[in-house]
C-alpha cells in the first residue's frame, strides 16, 4: 500500500513491512477522538489488513499528548439524532473487531498521554507500549463528565485488569501513569525513549505474527476470576453497594457503566459491545450528560482561561502580591500565590501573625512531600516567596493587594486608608469579604475604582472557585487585572455584581435557612440532612451551618442594616435562641446542631427532637427535598434578574464550585430547566401560600414558564 | 374442602460450615432420610402420594436440577411420584406446604408431601446469583441491602439496643437447651451414612454456655458491609429519619447457618382414611405480604394479621407462635406488630440457637409448633417467617382430633 498523508494522520510503510501511522490532527489544538478521524483511521486500517506486504501497523502520535480524549463538541450534535448515532456506534464495533480479529498485529505504540476515545484505540491493538514518562497520563475520564467509555473500553478493561480494578478505573475516572497502568495490565510494557518505542514495537510485530485479543481468547483468564466465581459476584454485589452510595441515584452514567460491565461480562465480547454502544448512546442523550459537559466542562474551561475579563483591556501583570492578614484566609491566597510563582507580602500586625500565615505554606507542602507529591527543594524554593511583616509600608510595590481581615467594615476601613496611602495608585486594591458590599467598602479608598472583591472560598487550596465582585464604581482595568491574577493562580473566576452576599453567600444561606426552617416546622434533623444528601448536596444544611458558626449566621444579620425580611427574622430569632439558650454554636465550639464528641463521629444533638417536636411524619420527604433545592435556586434566579449574576452559565458554575449544587442539575440555575421551569414555577407557588413569601415568583420568571422557555433563553 | 396435616418430621440441624456434621450427607440424602423416615414410621402406603414439593433457595450445584424430583426419586416411594421445587427465599419451607394445603382445598390433590431442603454448608449462600442482588437496573432503584443490613435498619429505626437484641438471643439458646434437656422434640430425627451409622443426633448449634456477657463480647457482623460495600447510605437513602445504622447483629443473635430438611404429610380427609392415619392438625389460614426491600424483614406482622383475618381470628386467639429468628430483630418487630409476648413465641427456641437451613425452616417450625401444642395440650398456632426481597408469610393450624 501507498504511504499516505493527510490533515489528520500520516502513514508510512517500512521496508521491513511494518507501517508507522503516526496521528497529526493538523487542525485541531490536540489529537482527538472524533467520528471524523474513525472514519479515516478505520480506511487506512483495512487498506492495512488487506494487503499482505504488511506484516503489521504500529499507531503513534506525532503531537504531545497521544490522543487526550473524545471531541466533546461533537455530542452535542449527536444527541440530536440517536438512533443513527447508535447505528453509527455498532458500525464502528463492527469494524473495530473486523481489525482486531483478522490475525495482523497492531501495536499502540504511545508517546503520550492517552485518555477516554484515545485509550479505546489502544485497546483495539494488540499490544500497548508507553513510554516511561510521569507527564503521560492514562484513564477514562468519561464518568465524570456523565458518560461511559463507548469506545469498546467499558467491556474491554475487565478482561484486561480483572473486573474490580476495571470499576475503579470506569467508576471513578481514575487517570494513572504509565507505571501504574503497566502494573494493572492495562498496557504491556514501557520504553524509556522513542527509538526504543518503535523498536520494541516492531519486534513485538515480527513475534506475534497472529495475535489474538484476550477477550476472544477462551485460554485467558480474568484477572481476580470471571463473573460467575464468588470474587465476582461479590465485587459486583459491592460496586452496586457502593454507586448507590455515591450517586444516590442522581448520575446515570456510573449505573450504566456498572450495568454494561453486569451485562457485557456474561456475553461474547461482540455483542457486549452492542450493549456498551446503547447505554453509551442513552447517556449522550441524557439530561445529566449535557449538564455535566455544558457547566463542568465546557463552562469551566471557558472560565478558567479567562472568559470572564473585559476584552479591551491588557493583560495586568501581578509581579508582587501583598496581603493583609495572616488568618486562615490570608494564609491559604499566599500560599496558591506562591505556588503561582507571584512575590507575595504577608502582612499582619505583629510579625509572629504573619509568620503563623507563612506556617500554614509549609503544612501544606509537608503534606505533599510525604505524598510524593513535592520535594523539599520545591518547598524552599516556595516559601522563600513569601516575605512575612507587620509593616504597612512594604505594600507598596505591589502590583495587587489583597486584605483578608476579619468581617469589620471599621476596621477593613483602617485598613484600605493605611494601605493606600503607600501602594502606587494605578495598582489594585481587593478585598476579600465574604458579605460586605464592595461599593460600601470602597467608600475608604480614594481611588474606587481602582477597587473590587475577590472573594476566595476556604479552604483557599483546595477551592476551585474565585468570586469577583464589581462595585459601583469598580474599572473594567480592575476587574481585568482580577481576572488575570485569578487565571495565573490557575482558579476558576466568575465576575458578579455587587449585593450583599454577592452570589454565593446569598444562595449558599438560602439552603442553610431553610434546612433550618423545616427543623422549626418538626422535620427529623436526620431526615433534612439525609435528604439533602441523597439530592446530592455534599453536607446537610445543618452540618455545614456548624461549620460556618450559627454565631457568624447572627452576626451577618446583625450587620445588614436594611430592612428585615420575616424569614430573615425567623432565622435570626432561631439562631440566637440557639446560641444563648442551649449554647449551641458551632462545630469549633464541639456543640452545633450536632454534637462532636472527640475521636468519634458528630452526632445530631439530642435535644434537638424534643425542643422542635420533631416528627418524622410531618413533611413528606419529596417537599423537604425540594424545598431544600427549589430555595437554592429561586434565590439563584433572584441574582441573576437583579443583575447580580451577569450570566446563567456563572450561576451554575458558582453554585457548584462556590456551595457544592450537585453538577447533574447543571447547576442551581440549569436546576430550574432539570426540574422543568413550569413545574418548578407551580411548585414555588404552593409554597408560598404555605410557607410564605420568601418562595414569591417574579413576574420574569412567571412568564418564562408561561412561554415553555428554558433557563438558558434568558435575557 | 379441608386440608390436614397428618404428621410432620424434621431432621437435626448441622452446623453449615466446612467442620459442620452434616457436610458430607448431600442435600438430596437429607430430604430422602425424612421421606424415608415418615414411610417408616407410618408402614405408610407410599402409592397414595402424588407429589413432593419441596423449597429450597440455593437451586445450585447439588440442590440444583429439580431436588424434590431427585429426592422423590430417591426415597424409592413408586415411579408414580412427582416433585416440585419452589423457591420463595426464607419461606419456602411453610409455602410448600401453603401451596400443598392450597391443591388439597382445590381437589386437584389428595395427598402430598411438603418441605424443604437447605445444606448451606455444600451450597453457600448468594451461589446462586440472580438480579435482584447482582443486576444494577434492580438494586440500584430498588435500594437493595443485604439481610443483615435490613436488620440493623430495622433496630436502628426502632430504637432496639445491642442489649435487646442481645437479652432476645439469649432467652432463645436457654429454652432450646431447656426443650432438648426436657426431650421435647419429639418429631426430629438424628441422621445416619449410607452404613446406617450415626451421624448427628442432637441440634448442633445449641449452646448451653451461652450469656448476655459473651454475646455483648462478640464482634457486629454487618458493620464492614455497611461501610465498605455503601449498604448504610443505601438503606438512609430510603429512610432518611435513620440518622445512622446501628450494627447490632452478630453471629450470637443472628440466625445460625446450618443444614437440615423438614417434611410434612398434606393431605384430605378422604386421604387420611385411605391411608389409615387420624389428621393432628387443620391448616386454617396461609397469607402473605410484600414490604419494600430496603427494611425487606417486617413482611411478618401484616402477614400474620392478614392470615388471622382470614381464620377470623384475633392475635389472643392463638395459643402459640413460632416467628423465625432470623435476626433478634426481626422477631421483636414482629412481636410488637402482632401484639403478642415473649412467653408465646417460640417457646423452644428458635433459629438464633439451632439455626435456619433456608428452603427448610418454614417446615421446621410447623413441626415444632405442632409437637408443642400437642404437648401442652393447646389447639391454635401460628407460623411465621420473614422473606428476602420484602416479603412475609404466615400459617395457622389447629388441632382436630
Amino acid at each position: 500500500m501507498q504511504n499516505i498523508k493527510n490533515d489528520l494522520f500520516h502513514f508510512e510503510l517500512g521496508a521491513d513491512g511494518i507501517g508507522i501511522l503516526t496521528i497529526d490532527q493538523v487542525n485541531n489544538p490536540t489529537n482527538l477522538f472524533s467520528l471524523e478521524f474513525i472514519g479515516e483511521f478505520i480506511k487506512v486500517a483495512q487498506q492495512a489488513v488487506e494487503d499482505d506486504t504488511v506484516k503489521g501497523v504500529i499507531i503513534t502520535s506525532g503531537r504531545t499528548m497521544f490522543m487526550p480524549g473524545a471531541d466533546l463538541r461533537e455530542l452535542k450534535s449527536m444527541s440530536k439524532n440517536l438512533e443513527q448515532q447508535l447505528n453509527g456506534a455498532l458500525k464502528m464495533h463492527q469494524q473495530f473487531r473486523a481489525i482486531e480479529t483478522v490475525g495482523k498485529p497492531f501495536v499502540a505504540a504511545i508517546n503520550g498521554t492517552a485518555m477516554g476515545g484515545g485509550l479505546e484505540l489502544c485497546l483495539v491493538c494488540h499490544h500497548r507500549i508507553v513510554l516511561n514518562s510521569t507527564k503521560i497520563k492514562l484513564g477514562f475520564p468519561e464518568s465524570k463528565v456523565g458518560l461511559l467509555p463507548g469506545g469498546g473500553g467499558t467491556v474491554k478493561s475487565p478482561y484486561l485488569m480483572g473486573i474490580q480494578n476495571a470499576l475503579i478505573y470506569l467508576l471513578q475516572g481514575k487517570e494513572v501513569r504509565p507505571q501504574q497502568a503497566l502494573k494493572d495490565g492495562l498496557i504491556n510494557d514501557l520504553a524509556e525513549n522513542q527509538e526504543e518505542l518503535i523498536a520494541k514495537s516492531k519486534a513485538w510485530i515480527l513475534a506475534n505474527p497472529t495475535p489474538i485479543q484476550p477477550w476472544d481468547n477462551k485460554k485467558h483468564r480474568m484477572p481476580g476470576g470471571g463473573f460467575w466465581t464468588p470474587n465476582g459476584l461479590q465485587t459486583i454485589m459491592g460496586s452496586v453497594g457502593n454507586v448507590s452510595k455515591m450517586t444516590h441515584g442522581n448520575y446515570p452514567a456510573q449505573k450504566y457503566i456498572l450495568q454494561v460491565v453486569h451485562d457485557g461480562l456474561q456475553i461474547p465480547i461482540d455483542r457486549a459491545l452492542e450493549v456498551e454502544a446503547r447505554f453509551f448512546i442513552k447517556l449522550v442523550g441524557s439530561r445529566e450528560a449535557k449538564n455535566m459537559i455544558r457547566t463542568g466542562f465546557m463552562g469551566m474551561q471557558a472560565a478558567k482561561k479567562g472568559k470572564a475579563r473585559p476584552k479591551d483591556q491588557p493583560k495586568y501583570e501581578i509581579k508582587k502580591l501583598g496581603i493583609l492578614g495572616a488568618g486562615m484566609m490570608g494564609a491559604g491566597i499566599a500560599y496558591v500565590s506562591a505556588k503561582a510563582g507571584m512575590d507575595v507580602i504577608l502582612k499582619d500586625i505583629s510579625i509572629e501573625n504573619a509568620e503563623k500565615g507563612k506556617a500554614y505554606s509549609r503544612k501544606i507542602l509537608d503534606k505533599a512531600i510525604a505524598k510524593g507529591r513535592s520535594t523539599e527543594e520545591k518547598a524552599v524554593a516556595l516559601l522563600s516567596k513569601i516575605e512575612t511583616t507587620a509593616d504597612v509600608s512594604k505594600m507598596a510595590g505591589c502590583d495587587l493587594v489583597i486584605e483578608a481581615v476579619f468581617e469589620d467594615p471599621n476596621l477593613k476601613d483602617k485598613v484600605t486608608k493605611e494601605t493606600e496611602a503607600v501602594l502606587d495608585p494605578t495598582k489594585i486594591y481587593a478585598s476579600n469579604t465574604s458579605t460586605i458590599p464592595i461599593t460600601l467598602l470602597a467608600k475608604s479608598s480614594a481611588r474606587p475604582e481602582n477597587f473590587i472583591g475577590i472573594h476566595f472560598f476556604s479552604p483557599v487550596d483546595k477551592m476551585p472557585l474565585v468570586e469577583i465582585i464589581v462595585g459601583e464604581r469598580t474599572s473594567k482595568k480592575a476587574i481585568a487585572a482580577a481576572v488575570d491574577y485569578t487565571v495565573a493562580i490557575g482558579k476558576i473566576p466568575i465576575v458578579v455584581n455587587d449585593s450583599r452576599g454577592f452570589f454565593t453567600s446569598r444562595c449558599f444561606g438560602t439552603f442553610v435557612n431553610e434546612g433550618m426552617f423545616l427543623l422549626e416546622e418538626g422535620v427529623p434533623a436526620a431526615m433534612i440532612e439525609n435528604i439533602a444528601r441523597k439530592k446530592g448536596m455534599p453536607v446537610g444544611p445543618l452540618a455545614v451551618h456548624d461549620e460556618v458558626t450559627l454565631t457568624l449566621s447572627a452576626h451577618v444579620i446583625e450587620s445588614d442594616p436594611r430592612p428585615k425580611s420575616p424569614s430573615t427574622i425567623r432565622s435570626y430569632k432561631m439562631v440566637k435562641d440557639l446560641i444563648e439558650n442551649h449554647g449551641r454554636t458551632s462545630k469549633k465550639d464541639g456543640k452545633g446542631f450536632y454534637d462532636y464528641p472527640a475521636g468519634e463521629k458528630k452526632k445530631l444533638w439530642k435535644g434537638l427532637s424534643e425542643k422542635y417536636n420533631s416528627n418524622m411524619d410531618a413533611l413528606d420527604q419529596e417537599t423537604v427535598a425540594n424545598r431544600i433545592m427549589h430555595r437554592q435556586a429561586l434565590e439563584s434566579f433572584r441574582c441573576l434578574e437583579e443583575g447580580v449574576l451577569n450570566s446563567v452559565m456563572d450561576g451554575d458554575i458558582g453554585s457548584v464550585l462556590g456551595w457544592g449544587f450537585p453538577i447533574y442539575t447543571g447547576g442551581a440555575l440549569s436546576y430550574i430547566d432539570f426540574v422543568g421551569i413550569k413545574q418548578f414555577v407551580a411548585d414555588c407557588d404552593l409554597f408560598r401560600e404555605k410557607y410564605g413569601e420568601r418562595w414569591m415568583v417574579s413576574d420574569k420568571l412567571r412568564s418564562m414558564a408561561e412561554n415553555g422557555s428554558s433557563i438558558h433563553d434568558f435575557s | 374442602m379441608e386440608a390436614y396435616i397428618y404428621d410432620a418430621i424434621r431432621t437435626v440441624r448441622g452446623k453449615g460450615n466446612k467442620k459442620g456434621a452434616l457436610i458430607g450427607i448431600t442435600p438430596t440424602e437429607l430430604a430422602t432420610q425424612t421421606l424415608i423416615a415418615l414411610k417408616e414410621k407410618h408402614n405408610l402406603d407410599t402409592t397414595q402420594v402424588e407429589d413432593v414439593i419441596l423449597g429450597c433457595v440455593g437451586q445450585v450445584k447439588d440442590q440444583a436440577a429439580n431436588i424434590a424430583k431427585t429426592a422423590a426419586q430417591h426415597s424409592n416411594y413408586g415411579d408414580h411420584l412427582c416433585g416440585v421445587t419452589l423457591n420463595r427465599f426464607c419461606g419456602s419451607g411453610l409455602e410448600a406446604i401453603n401451596q400443598a394445603a392450597a391443591y388439597v382445598k382445590s381437589g386437584f390433590r389428595e395427598l402430598i408431601v411438603a418441605g424443604g431442603v437447605e445444606s448451606m454448608s455444600r451450597v453457600k449462600m448468594g451461589a446462586d446469583g440472580g438480579g435482584m442482588f447482582m443486576d444494577p437496573s434492580i438494586a440500584i432503584p430498588g435500594n437493595i441491602v443485604p439481610q443483615g443490613i435490613s436488620a440493623d435498619l430495622i433496630a436502628s429505626k426502632y430504637g432496639y439496643s445491642r442489649n435487646d437484641v442481645d437479652q432476645f438471643a439469649y432467652t432463645s439458646q436457654m429454652r432450646a437447651v431447656a426443650a432438648e434437656k426436657d426431650n421435647r422434640f419429639k418429631s426430629r430425627i438424628a441422621i445416619k451414612d449410607i452404613d446406617g451409622f450415626k451421624v448427628l443426633d442432637k441440634d448442633e448449634n445449641v449452646r448451653s454456655s451461652t450469656t448476655v456477657e459473651s454475646l455483648g463480647t462478640l464482634k457486629p457482623s454487618f458493620a464492614m458491609m455497611g461501610a465498605m460495600a455503601g449498604f448504610d447510605a443505601v438503606a438512609i437513602d430510603r429512610y432518611p429519619e435513620v440518622e445512622t445504622i446501628e450494627h447490632v447483629h452478630h453471629a450470637g443473635n443472628s440466625s445460625a447457618i446450618v443444614d437440615g430438611a423438614a417434611i410434612a404429610l398434606v393431605g384430605s380427609k378422604a386421604a387420611g382414611e385411605a391411608i389409615g392415619l387420624k389428621p393432628k392438625f387443620k391448616i386454617r389460614a396461609a397469607a402473605i405480604h410484600g414490604t419494600d426491600p430496603t427494611i425487606m424483614l417486617t413482611g411478618i406482622g401484616p402477614a400474620s394479621l392478614k392470615a388471622l383475618t382470614q381464620a377470623g381470628m384475633k392475635p389472643s386467639d392463638i395459643d402459640l407462635f413460632e416467628i423465625n429468628e432470623a435476626f433478634a430483630a426481626v422477631v421483636i418487630k414482629a412481636m410488637s406488630d402482632i401484639g403478642v409476648d415473649h412467653s408465646k413465641v417460640n417457646v423452644n427456641g428458635g433459629a438464633i440457637a439451632m439455626g435456619h437451613p433456608l428452603g427448610a425452616t418454614g417446615c421446621m417450625l410447623t413441626g415444632t409448633l405442632m409437637d408443642e401444642l400437642e404437648r401442652r395440650n393447646l389447639s391454635t398456632g401460628l407460623v411465621t417467617l420473614c422473606i428476602g426481597g420484602g416479603m412475609g408469610i404466615a400459617t395457622i393450624i389447629e388441632r382436630v382430633g
